[in-house]
């Protein structure tokens, strides 16, 4: 089946996840998405298979125009999605998960479901007990469940959204193997990655996306070096930057092994000096969040020792890194920053009281004013925090630092930010460096990296490189290892 | 990107005036139905259930009598709702409250302790009683992983068996046990009411002072701001540095320690013994209250008060139009369904009015 998006418009709230973006897909081919985080191809993808709907633009499927109002909808017209994050049910059967969604009536036929897994496994190769449950399995495993089960239901369009984050290579090897054959057999297969050489070794054909934006499409044989430019845009002209002299050691990372149920990172050893801030680079889900959530005390280490201005704080709770001046600012504010229904004057006074018990709300009125006014936060000391723009939430944020703190952790601090916002964000953090504190940055913009960091370090699929020293490093280098390559 | 200011998304007071005077008219409506349906005449009815209410100055005490342990359960609950808990077992509260009420009474009863004493030593056995059993609650759900409903519910059941047992156990009556509960208190342990009425200053007193203290704890101070915070987001509120665990037990303690209050009032104002229905759903009725009220404490006293005067007005019911008096509790019952079916469909209407806003923009 051809498939054909044109002109789709995306917005959620204030951002705009996707402007003016097309998709065509040939039948029997296997057709690359590709870019950085945050450049829209999941939303783009979400959109194709019902679970979104397009603020504008409309979808053609071998040249008719449909409207999809849900995934049901769209599994109807034979589009299914793989996503991410296994959508499954972990307490329930294989056999189950694999009915589930199965439009027959009312009364459930396990034994021809039974039959129709097994072939289905034994054609593609798979090993599934059917009367296993979810939770047992791995995520490949899981991701092939999934797979015959959108089979079964007579998918022509397969949607794969990152599909080899956290499977092994051999399940790799397998499901890659599985695709060409599909394709063969004159399915759609839609392959969203930021992995270079997954594109190289697989699709026919890739569209590449950037900040919402189609960026440009490439046919085999692939010039890694346009696809890098076309994910991450030119390199700019660098501006110079002035070395900040080291201070006393304040973050010392020894041995330490971080993992979750589906990443497991290198052994990492770091030191970070006062003043000094270092940029974490890598797709997401690389690993570089959960190293910075270990460095906050959110999420305990495996193995290792992580020292805080010579304390030992391996293992301690959260707010024991706190008082340490550990201060963790996340990425998605309104989940874990800031707290929805709470005015800026409450979230002032919760981070810095002006009292013990009783609170002075005239007084945490004019301190909201000020501190409102010295971050040039636009917004009143009643204004609840949903209300804001996501500029001036980030904003927020900052203002709700506690000082002192000694070693500052920040999950893209200027993601969805305008250009403004964003220069205004970083002279802050560089003030904050000058001052003394230690910086930890994790972002998706290159450039910025290069621009404001002294060291880098690059995640791969759990892979931690050792800090390089910006001056050492070229957009393209970081580029390149970010993807994979030059390691 | 442009910097706007979202509008707060709110609309005006008269439209919230509107949904909320529509819920109210579609609570009667349907329990003129009800009405209809029993065969009973539904205005003779209504005016019975007034003129139960406020027939006279001892009936409009009487809804005092009834508002105390309401109000009291009604102002604990504030507090863990703020804090985003839902303390279903604020009933097995009000009984572990009434219940160490008793027991101490019943221990210092043949001393020759003032009663005075002894009955500030009951209400405060209570406050303790009804504490210790929240507690329980908020171990289960913060070191055992139990949402605070389940485990709230559970502990309702063991409530419930233990007060039985009591009074038909321990507890009974000289001879046998019997529903009615157990031994009287002599008289000088009654917590004094004024002359010639049920109504007990005191416990008046006890049920304002509850009111006033959640209304200033939630408005006033620290304690409030970060159980507020919790309960929006517990997890921001975490990373902000608010000592999360902690807070919760503290609202669940306040809490128990209210409706254990409204417990041991109960026992020594009112019934003067134990009886097995002690919290004569109360605790539901306190949840039921705070919802309408939107959990605000100012609004939750009046609409306290008007629960009371409806389960005071229908008691006569039954006399009068061979009506059940838990007439009122289909009122109550419907007139909360209505006003959150009436929250949902404004929400329902204000997203749709915001997303056409931002279709323009």
């Amino acid at each position: 089946m051809k498939v054909e998006m044109r002109h789709i418009y995306k917005s959620f709230g204030p951002v705009r996840a996707l402007q003016d973006v097309s998709l065509t897909v040939e039948a029997g081919t296997i057709h690359g998405l590709l870019g950085e985080n945050g450049a829209g191809k999941t939303t783009l993808m979400k959109i194709l298979s019902g679970y979104l709907r397009p603020d504008r633009g409309e979808i053609l499927l071998d040249g008719k125009p449909v409207r999809f109002t849900s995934p049901a909808e769209g599994l109807r017209h034979g589009i299914g999605m793989l996503h991410q994050d296994p959508m499954d049910f972990p307490a329930m059967s294989v056999l189950d998960n694999f009915m589930m969604g199965h439009e027959g009536g009312f009364w459930l036929d396990r034994r021809g479901a039974r039959r129709a897994l097994q072939e289905l496994a034994r054609q593609f190769g798979f090993d599934l007990d059917p009367d296993v449950r979810v939770d047992h399995l791995t995520v490949g495993e899981r991701q092939q469940l999934e797979l015959l089960r959108l089979l079964w239901r007579g998918v022509r369009v397969l949607i794969l959204d990152e599909p080899t984050t956290g499977i092994s290579a051999p399940q790799k090897v397998r499901l890659f193997d599985t695709l060409r054959r599909l394709a063969g057999e004159g399915k759609t297969i839609i392959f969203v990655t930021h992995k270079l050489e997954e594109v190289e070794e697989l699709c026919h054909r890739v569209t590449v996306l950037r900040q919402g934006h189609l960026a440009g499409e490439a046919t085999p044989p692939y010039s890694p070096q346009r696809l890098i430019e076309m994910m991450f845009g030119r390199p700019l002209p660098m501006p110079e930057r002035q070395p900040v002299p080291p201070g006393e050691p304040v973050l010392e990372i020894r041995n330490l092994v971080v993992g979750d149920h589906r990443l497991r990172l290198s052994r990492a050893n770091l030191t970070v000096r006062s003043g000094e801030i270092i940029g974490l680079a890598g797709m997401e889900g690389s690993g570089q969040q959960l190293f910075m959530r270990a460095c906050a005390g959110l999420v305990r280490p495996w193995e290792g020792s992580i020292r805080v201005r010579g304390k030992d704080l391996t293992g301690k709770p959260y707010h024991a890194f706190l008082e340490a001046g550990v201060l963790f600012v996340p990425a998605n504010r309104l989940e874990e920053g800031l707290i929805p229904g709470l005015t800026l004057t409450e979230h002032f006074q919760l981070v810095y009281p002006n009292g013990r018990y009783l609170i002075d709300w005239e007084q945490a009125r004019a301190e909201a004013q000020r501190r409102i006014r010295d971050f040039s936060i636009r917004g009143k000391p009643e204004t609840v925090v949903e209300a804001l723009s996501g500029g001036n939430q980030q904003r927020t944020l900052l203002a709700l630092i506690r000082t002192p703190a000694h070693l500052l952790l920040l999950e893209h601090p200027t993601r969805g930010l305008d250009v403004e916002s964003s220069m205004w964000v970083w002279r802050r953090l560089k003030e904050r460096a000058q001052e003394g504190t230690a910086l930890m940055v994790i972002s998706s913009d290159l450039q910025e990296l290069m621009q404001y960091c002294d060291r880098i370090i690059v995640f791969f699929s759990g892979r931690i490189s050792e800090p390089i020293p910006t001056e050492e490093l070229t957009l393209d280098r970081l580029g390149h290892m970010i993807a994979g390559r030059g390691w | 990107m442009k910097e706007v200011l979202l509008p707060r998304a709110r609309p005006s007071r008269w439209v919230e005036f509107g949904f909320q005077g529509l819920s109210i008219l579609m609570a009667l409506l349907f329990t003129t139905l009800v009405l209809l349906m029993a065969g009973a005449p539904p205005l003779e009815a209504y005016r019975q259930v007034l003129e139960g209410a406020f027939g006279s100055l001892k009936r409009a005490t009487d809804i005092l009598v009834a508002w105390v342990p309401l109000m009291l359960v009604t102002s604990g609950l504030l507090l863990t709702f703020t804090a985003g808990l839902w303390n279903i077992g604020v009933e097995g509260q009000i009984v572990l409250g009434a219940i160490a009420a008793t027991g101490l009474m019943r221990a210092l009863q043949e001393t020759s302790l003032p009663p005075p004493l002894i009955l500030a030593l009951a209400m405060t056995a209570g406050m303790v009683g009804g504490a210790a059993w929240a507690s329980l609650a908020g171990l289960l759900k913060i070191y055992g992983g139990v949402h605070e409903i389940f485990g709230g519910l559970g502990l309702n059941f063991v409530a419930t068996t233990m007060i039985l047992w009591l009074i038909f156990g321990p507890w009974k009556r000289p001879g046998i046990g019997s529903m009615s509960g157990t031994e009287p208190f002599p008289e000088r342990l009654w917590l004094p009411t004024f002359p010639g009425l049920r109504l007990s200053p005191w416990a008046l007193l006890l049920a304002l002072l509850s009111v006033a203290l959640v209304y200033v704890l939630l408005r006033n101070t620290y304690f409030g701001l970060r159980l507020k915070a919790i309960g929006k987001n517990i997890r921001a509120a975490h990373r902000l540095g608010v000592p999360t665990a902690r807070y919760l037990l503290l609202a669940l303690l306040g809490c128990g320690a209210m409706a254990g209050l409204a417990g041991a009032i109960q026992v020594a104002a009112v019934y003067h013994r134990l009886i097995p229905p002690i919290s004569s759903g109360y605790g539901y009725l306190g949840l039921l209250v705070a919802m309408l009220a939107n959990y605000r404490v100012s609004w939750s006293v009046p609409v306290a008060f008007f629960f009371a005067a409806l389960n005071i007005g229908s008691i006569q019911l039954p006399i009068t139009l061979k009506l059940d008096s838990t007439l009122s509790g289909v009122m109550q019952g419907a007139l909360v369904l209505f006003v959150l079916l009436m929250q949902g469909a404004r929400a329902r209407w204000r997203s749709k009015s915001v997303a056409e806003q931002g279709d323009d923009a």
